[in-house]
């Protein structure tokens, strides 16, 4: 895909666009300025070490990539699902998939609950028979983050499958490769870039996330006190610790989402 | 707070009293951050101080009093019968978090009978705590007595747990202080009295 006339149109844009979009600009980086401007600079190496710190960092860091993971072995099977079939009722799995990026995650930490508690729908007679419980666990945020991040993967690897396009799977096949060669050869090779997009996506959105989390797996230190949970307390509590955490969430995002550049649409 | 609200809609019949309700400390933020309110009440004395310290309040009334006590979902599943079963590990056992009053009282109590709670989650407010015993998510947590009647759970008695002053104040940025003090005044009569009686609250 080729874009050849992009940088050129942005640079003859009207003006009263220019001054919107710095607005724009204004209106996302001035928060941060705030934020940095509250940090005890002074203390900041003391606050990194604190044991509220590196417990919820080290838990948030393991628990994010646990529900990329997990996103990653649902969701590109999903996107494939929604790029390459012809199932009836397609536009409404979509709105499914999309479901998570717009509800209030409370209210998916609360539907899991009800679908994977201790007495819910799948959780009762599981934990019933085997003892085991998601609530309450490390295993819990996982779930909870993946339920909120899982549509970044779908939707990223479902627009890069679109772009690559069926041109060299049908050719493939024509040259009597098989389905599942297809889709390891040819298929899945073209889409590593959305994947690599969505997987970055799925795991800066399950670092930030709290409604879902706590609401699910709830709140311990260690256990499952993530960052955001962690950054929450702190700010009732009014101390110090809520900005330095807050401070340390900000840089771990930007830096994995800095690569990203203009990956967001792959092509 | 709500069926005080509305009595005072009744006396006023123009004016509307708007609730905004969170834990203690997240209101003290609030309040401390120029809220545009014209009231505070809280549950807990010592986020009150801190807003008397800052000059942010007049004067400081008592107008109730809580005590904490054992909540259990209904049918009590995990067969709780005091304090102590609080320590069992195999129990699903839930407390506010320390920075919430409910959650530093209970366990300033719990040191003081020896136990040491076997914790699996820390609520962020009591309302949480209250939705996950209701959905028997835990067996057991400590709450208000006032907070029973919120949520479909059972009361067990906490014997020599203390009382807790809930407080309230006038705004110093109220814009209209004289209805602000009516409010007060509302709550502290013997009508205002008698509605919080009738939800488990303690005399001040």
């Amino acid at each position: 895909m080729s874009r050849p006339s992009r940088a050129r149109a942005g640079s003859h844009a009207p003006l009263p666009l220019w001054a919107l979009a710095v607005v724009g600009v204004c209106f996302l980086a001035l928060p941060l300025v705030a934020l940095l401007q509250r940090a005890p600079w002074r203390g900041l190496g003391d606050h990194l070490r604190e044991p509220v710190v590196t417990e919820a960092l080290r838990l948030s860091l393991v628990t994010a990539t646990g529900a990329t993971v997990l996103c990653l072995l649902v969701g590109v099977p999903l996107a494939w699902v929604l790029a390459r079939s012809s199932l009836p009722g397609l536009p409404l799995l979509r709105a499914l998939v999309t479901l998570p990026m717009v509800l209030p995650p409370v209210v998916g930490g609360a539907a899991l609950l009800y679908a994977l508690g201790r007495r819910g729908l799948v959780g009762g007679p599981l934990h019933d028979a085997t003892g085991l419980l998601l609530p309450y666990s490390a295993w819990g945020v996982v779930v909870a983050n993946a339920f909120v991040a899982l549509p970044f993967v779908v939707l990223s690897v479902e627009a890069g499958l679109r772009t690559v396009g069926t041109d060299h799977e049908e050719a493939a096949a024509t040259l009597g490769a098989d389905g599942w060669l297809v889709l390891r050869r040819v298929t899945l090779p073209a889409v590593v870039p959305s994947v690599a997009t969505g997987a970055v996506l799925a795991w800066a959105r399950a670092l930030g996330e709290f409604g879902a989390s706590v609401t699910f797996a709830g709140n311990l230190e260690g256990r499952t006190r993530t960052m955001p949970l962690a950054i929450y307390l702190e700010l009732q509590s009014g101390r110090e610790t809520a900005i330095v955490l807050s401070l340390v969430l900000v840089a771990v995002s930007l830096l994995v989402l800095v690569p990203l550049r203009d990956r967001w649409l792959p092509g | 707070m709500r069926e005080l609200a509305a009595a005072f809609e009744d006396e006023h019949p123009d004016l509307r009293v708007r609730l905004d309700v969170g834990a203690s400390s997240t209101l003290r933020e609030q309040v401390l951050a120029g809220a545009p309110a014209e009231v505070v009440a809280l549950a807990d004395e010592a986020d009150m101080d801190r807003l008397a310290e800052a000059d942010a309040v007049g004067p400081v009334h008592r107008i109730a009093t809580n005590e904490l006590v054992l909540a259990v979902p209904t049918g009590n599943p995990g067969d709780v019968r005091g304090a102590a079963d609080m320590a069992r590990p195999e129990l699903l056992v839930g407390l506010c978090a320390p920075e919430a009053p409910c959650g530093r009282l209970a366990r300033a109590h719990l040191a003081e009978v020896g136990v040491t709670p076997s914790v699996d989650t820390e609520a962020t407010d009591v309302g949480a705590l209250l939705a996950r015993l209701a959905a028997a998510e835990l067996d057991v947590g400590i709450v208000y007595r006032s907070d029973l009647r919120r949520a479909a759970v059972v009361g067990i008695d906490l014997p020599g747990s203390p009382a807790v002053p809930h407080p309230i104040a006038v705004l110093r940025d109220a814009r209209d202080p004289d209805l602000a003090e009516a409010f007060v005044a509302l709550v502290r009569s013997p009508r205002g009295q008698a509605v919080l009686a009738e939800h488990g609250f303690g005399p001040p």
